[in-house]
């Protein structure tokens, strides 16, 4: 039986002035993988994302979520922005921003309960920050803070997650911890797409990955389009890894 | 006048009454929003409405030829609005950043609105005089009916705050994550905005263009100081800025031709200067004074630890040395080593240091927790 596709892009084009960012993008991410988005700096990676959840408006193109516009589907989808796009001296902590995870859910008005506070606490120890459930959050460290931000889209209980470079700037214990939860998560059936920059660990980490510079290179399981050859076509020089088996 | 006379002045007297009860809600509203526009790092945005709004009181005069507040502050409200939208259109829609496009609508539009005073004040209307008021503000022309409209405000705010209490706290930490959950982030947006607006409008009467948007920021930014809660935070920037409005009325009330707005200002400027030195967490004096204690701290751990591994080396434990020779290493001194005896480290006798068995026992301990941490 063929896998469900869970998120569908056609013909997408964005751009922020003149010059396009995204050109023209088609993908089909099938249901239950962890695909790995790489490219160069400027090649659209978080664009592409932010386009696909209706954070920027692109100039053309479509995308559906289990065949249906994404926003009939907003509870399927969680998202974990970069960490570096929020202000972390901002006066809260660490259950708070987890718990902000549920107020999609809750709607407008509605205040969190006990429910909501459960369900928040059980993600913040799925990613062992349980002991600093209370500490502002300034004074975490980049790891924690990342872990913080996994836990908030964890409580969403999507079925498909979006992750901005949730490596970026954490130590190796975090790094570990990060991708053991995704794995988790693909064995759960869930679909999870990252933005990622580390090459050398797209083998080990994922099953699935799209290259992309602007326009979509390829896209695919990771041991069939995994090489220097699209790495060459999206990077620009010729590139080479060793791809361990 | 001393202070039990001044109190029972304000609840006799009828004007300071008014004064009094209006700069405190100003205050307390301000301080209110002003957490909001702090947090969002829109501080400036608050002098560029204020400045913005100098037009609209001159045009509501001029079509309507009377000086009542309310019609001033109607026209205030619309030309500070209109230059909120403009700013805001600017940055989505040239290259320019936010600080470009604030300062060019507050110069703009407080030029635009200096240029309408003075062709006001070259009319034959003998209505004219006090226009200028609002560019300091003069809270002696408050009337019990401004009171009630700022009451009116206050309440409103409150309410909408409470209502949408969850949504203005997840956008203004994360905006594009508020806009993946479903919430329409403009709408929160131009909600928050709006009452920034109208406190604003509200407090010109009162404080002035020119040192409206201190009320906005000083409390806010002194109440920052203080808690990790941003409920808490709102809470204490109402009551920083409405105990300035309430102080600041009494020190212009009790001293001749000091006038209230910059009071009110400076008050709520010794408050933020206060909360920035005194903060038990992120103020500048316990920083320091956790800082000299750490550096402290850690020259003993160094000096006990260098004593050790000596000690370590002899049968006796408490083999004494000279100075000099603790000196010739590393340059230990004195006064280190005299903390130490009064813990009962390290004892002194005849001119020799040696170290206790308790000295030995915390300075191993020291060792191995050192060691724990390392692995």
């Amino acid at each position: 039986m063929e896998p469900k596709i869970a998120v569908q892009v056609d013909d997408l084009t964005v751009a922020y002035n003149y010059k396009p960012v995204l050109w023209d993008i088609d993908l089909e991410i099938p249901e239950g993988v962890l695909m790995a988005i790489v490219g160069p700096n400027g090649a659209g990676k978080s664009t592409l994302i932010k386009s696909i959840l209706g954070i920027l408006k692109p100039i053309a193109g479509s995308v559906s979520i289990y065949g249906k516009p994404y926003a009939k589907q907003r509870e399927l989808v969680a998202y974990v922005p970069q960490k570096g796009s929020v202000d972390w001296d901002f006066p809260t902590t660490a259950l708070d921003v987890v718990m902000m995870g549920t107020y999609g859910s809750l709607g407008w008005i509605k205040r969190p309960g006990q429910k909501e506070k459960k369900a928040a606490l059980e993600a913040l120890e799925k990613v062992g920050m349980l002991p600093f459930k209370n500490r502002q959050i300034s004074q975490l460290s980049g790891g924690q803070q990342q872990r913080v931000f996994l836990a908030r889209a964890l409580v969403q209980n999507a079925a498909i997650y979006f992750m901005d470079e949730p490596f970026q700037g954490v130590d190796a214990t975090t790094e570990i911890a990060i991708i053991n939860i995704l794995k988790e998560l693909r064995k759960a059936n869930k679909t999870v797409i990252v933005v990622h920059h580390d090459l050398q660990t797209v083998p080990e980490y994922f099953d699935w990955v799209t290259f992309l510079n602007v326009k979509k290179i390829a896209t695919g399981p990771v041991k069939d389009i995994f090489n220097d050859d699209n790495l060459t076509k999206t990077y620009g020089i010729n590139y080479k890894v060793s791809i361990q088996e | 006048m001393d202070l039990a006379e001044y109190i029972q002045l304000v609840f006799t007297d009828y004007t300071l009454r008014t004064i009094t009860l209006g700069t405190a809600i100003l205050g307390a509203v301000t301080g209110m929003l002003g957490s909001f526009a702090v947090l969002r790092k829109q501080s400036l945005l608050g002098d560029a409405i204020s400045h913005a709004a100098l037009p609209g009181i001159a045009i509501a005069f001029l079509i309507t030829g009377i000086k009542d507040s309310n019609v001033l502050l109607l026209g205030a409200l619309i030309s500070g609005l209109v230059g909120t939208f403009w700013i805001r259109g600017i940055m989505n829609k040239t290259h320019l950043k936010s600080d470009t496009a604030l300062g060019l609508i507050l110069s703009l539009f407080f030029g635009f609105g200096m240029l309408l005073l003075t062709f006001i004040q070259k009319q034959p209307n003998a209505n004219q005089a006090g226009l200028d008021k609002y560019l300091f503000g003069q809270a002696a022309t408050l009337v019990e009916s401004d009171v009630w409209m700022m009451t009116l405000v206050t309440g409103s705010c409150l309410f909408v705050l409470l209502l949408f209490w969850k949504e203005f706290k997840i956008l203004l930490f994360d905006a594009d994550y508020t806009k993946t959950l479903g919430f329409n982030t403009k709408f929160i947006d131009v909600l928050i905005t709006t009452f920034i607006v109208l406190a604003i409008v509200l407090g010109l009467q009162t404080v002035g263009v020119v040192l409206m948007s201190a009320m906005l920021l000083a409390p806010a930014a002194a109440a920052r100081q203080w808690t990790n809660s941003l409920g808490y935070m709102v809470i204490i920037a109402s009551v920083f800025g409405a105990l300035s409005g309430v102080v600041g009325t009494a020190i212009s009330a009790s001293q001749n031709n000091l006038s209230t707005g910059p009071v009110i200002v400076i008050v709520a400027g010794v408050f933020v200067l206060i909360s920035f030195v005194f903060s038990p967490s992120r103020g500048l004096l316990f920083k320091q004074i956790r800082l000299l204690k750490n550096r402290r701290d850690l020259k003993l751990h160094k000096t006990l630890s260098f004593m050790y591994n000596i000690a370590r080396t002899h049968d006796d434990i408490s083999h004494p040395h000279a100075i000099k020779i603790l000196n010739n290493f590393q340059g230990y001194t004195t006064g280190t080593l005299q903390k130490l005896v009064r813990k009962n480290y390290v004892r002194l006798e005849a001119g020799q240091w040696s170290l206790t068995l308790e000295g030995f026992k915390a300075a191993s301990n020291l060792y191995n927790q050192q060691d724990h941490k390392d692995e």
